[in-house]
């Protein structure tokens, strides 16, 4: 394969790396912390312990301190916890399904996606748990054995979620430690100190045998096959929450696909907003290049025109249906009290992905950044109005009624943010962001003659 | 690893298709246990050593079957077990309970997969010596042989390219 790193170096044979140099740089982006690495580490955690301490008041006091007031009893909680969980879908794209189409490069990118996944899962987990209110009957969810003799009913979407959402985190982390484990090995033998001794437990006694090899490759292999059926599903899920309720802006078809696209968008973004800074900050500009955040912005560009298409489908329908609520309820996003959360989420995701037809935004960076920030923007409002616009204006008049989130909500959000983070500026110093095995893979091995 | 190994050789290679042919050699000369360590998983490598496919994908489907049946079983025999009506819906609906199926197919799919990598990787794992470089930028074979038999098979991986040659004991 001549496309090692990226078109452009193909021609240029000496600046393509070797083995032993991508090995020596991708090592050197761990351990030994900078200032501003524990600067930024330190604001994390103090966002953080705003989010923590919010959440321990909620549950001293109920969960009345949250800004619910009927019928809007879905607010913040669930419209993060369904942003979270679309974050972490672009990663299991990147890493499963485009490792099935063989693409060259989401070799690069998708650890980084994948260790996402992981963190962005682990923060949407959190939310339902937040939601309950008695967080400690959260095991009530799952059906076990009890006293009362009772089971979960498994005809309700929310305990397909339940299912769904474990399913996928239990995946995603084994995906990512597979993935992991000859890279740790890879370090291991070039570190010295209390590192080595760290990744020489971590690497599971990984030598890269051809017995090793062999099992390994066969089981990432089907572990991928495996992810790729279950990211489509989990967001499918997540819609079915929505779309199985007869609420006017939720009962649509549409949602699966909708849902699952707009997941993935989110994610490219949030791949986008994590690489840039982790590019410069590791100086990774050699391997992570220009092409590959093209390529991201095309995945972008693609799944947005696919959520503009249903944005405009769910209004079209709305007013073809001739369904006075289905009318009213879309009368009411576009023009009603929450009409700004409406257009922010069609500027951002409607609008804005159109400017990536021009080759010239693909490939700026900086241009790119700044989009993912409004993407990411634009999609946590598209749950907000999905979730809360709709339930705020169903048949009744008399029932109908406006929600503002509290400070305890705001205060959860930005924590959930600062998990996140914290989860991720952990991982970044300890573990490979960038696969030194499957960059390596992409570039042939020196050889003795021609290749035949 | 810290086990005791049979003495041997161990060959550098810088390499692949002088790797490739010094396996080759190797097993037409009678030679079985060797190991070959790589970087990368490489096809030239894995055709020369001609191992049969994985059988991690047996562990896959059975998993993954085991998975499917007990999401139908668990989800019909608990709603029997609490027989509540939802919407009007027979009491074990089979319908909705394809989702629950498919997720345990995949997570119990995915669970055995893993519990195959593992058993099987270190099933065959064999003792052997090791270099760090194998797994940066060399590819390392492993010959376990008796003092006798190392001039022969030193030649062979000298004639076949390999960087350097040193004697495990």
């Amino acid at each position: 394969m001549a496309t090692a790193i990226s078109p452009e170096s193909a021609s240029l044979q000496d600046t393509q790396p070797t083995y032993s140099e991508i090995t020596r740089d991708i090592a050197a982006t761990l351990g030994s912390p900078s200032r501003g690495y524990y600067v930024l580490l330190g604001l994390v955690l103090t966002v953080l312990a705003a989010g923590v301490i919010a959440l321990l008041y909620q549950v001293r006091w109920g969960i009345g301190v949250a800004g619910y007031t009927p019928p809007v009893m879905w607010g913040v909680y669930i419209t993060t916890f369904v942003f979270w969980v679309g974050i972490a879908h672009c990663g299991t794209l990147i890493s499963a399904i485009l490792y099935l189409f063989r693409s060259a490069w989401r070799t690069a990118v998708y650890r980084t996606a994948e260790a996402m996944t992981v963190f962005a899962v682990m923060t949407a987990g959190l939310f339902p748990l937040i939601h309950l209110g008695r967080i400690w009957y959260a095991y009530w969810l799952f059906p076990y054995p009890n006293q009362r003799q009772l089971w979960v009913n498994f005809k309700s979407p929310l305990v397909w979620d339940v299912f769904a959402v474990s399913t996928y985190f239990v995946v995603s982390t084994l995906f990512l430690i597979v993935g992991l484990i000859p890279d740790i090995a890879a370090v291991r033998d070039k570190v010295t100190g209390w590192r080595k001794k760290l990744y020489t437990i971590t690497s599971l006694g990984w030598r890269g045998s051809d017995q090793q090899w062999r099992h390994y490759s066969r089981a990432y292999l089907y572990l991928a096959a495996l992810a790729t059926p279950l990211v489509l599903s989990v967001h499918s899920v997540v819609s079915w929450d929505f779309a199985m309720s007869i609420v006017p802006g939720w009962h649509a078809t549409i949602f699966a696909p909708y849902f699952v696209a707009g997941a993935i968008y989110s994610g490219v973004a949030m791949v986008i907003t994590l690489m840039v800074p982790l590019r410069k900050v590791f100086r990774m500009e050699r391997y992570i290049t220009v092409w590959h955040f093209e390529n991201l912005a095309k995945l972008l560009l693609l799944t947005g025109m696919i959520v503009g298409y249903a944005y405009v489908v769910e209004f079209f329908i709305a007013w073809y249906s001739g369904n006075p609520f289905e009318r009213a309820s879309f009368w009411n996003r576009a023009f009603g009290d929450y009409w700004w959360a409406t257009w922010t989420m069609l500027i951002c995701n409607g609008f804005m992905p159109l400017l990536l037809w021009f080759p010239k935004i693909r490939r700026s960076i900086p241009a790119l950044f700044v989009m993912s920030l409004f993407v990411n923007l634009g999609m946590w409002f598209e749950r907000f109005v999905i979730i809360v616009v709709s339930l705020s204006y169903e048949y009744e008049p008399y029932a109908m009624g406006h929600y503002t989130p509290s400070w305890v909500e705001w205060s959860i959000l930005a924590g959930s943010f600062a998990w996140f983070f914290m989860w991720f500026l952990l991982f970044a110093k300890n573990f490979p962001t960038v696969s030194i095995t499957e960059v390596k893979e992409i570039i042939p091995m020196p050889r003795r003659r021609a290749h035949p | 690893m810290s086990k005791t190994h049979p003495g041997g050789l161990l060959a550098a290679f810088t390499q692949v298709d002088a790797a490739a042919g010094a396996i080759r050699e190797l097993k037409e000369m009678g030679y079985k246990d060797f190991t070959v360590y790589t970087p990368v998983p490489n096809h030239e490598i894995a055709d020369a050593v001609g191992h049969k496919v994985s059988s991690v994908r047996l562990w896959t489907l059975i998993g993954g079957l085991t998975g499917m049946s007990l999401g139908f079983l668990m989800s019909i025999w608990m709603s029997l077990d609490y027989p509540l009506i939802v919407g009007g819906k027979p009491i074990p609906s089979w319908m909705p309970y394809v989702v629950i199926s498919f997720e345990l197919t995949i997570l119990l799919g995915a669970l055995a997969t893993i519990a195959g990598l593992i058993v099987h990787s270190v099933r065959d794992t064999k003792p052997g010596a090791f270099d760090g470089r194998f797994t940066d930028d060399m590819i390392g074979i492993f010959v376990p042989c008796p003092v006798e038999r190392r001039p022969a098979v030193e030649q062979l991986l000298q004639s076949s390219g390999a960087a350097e040659v040193r004697v495990e004991t």
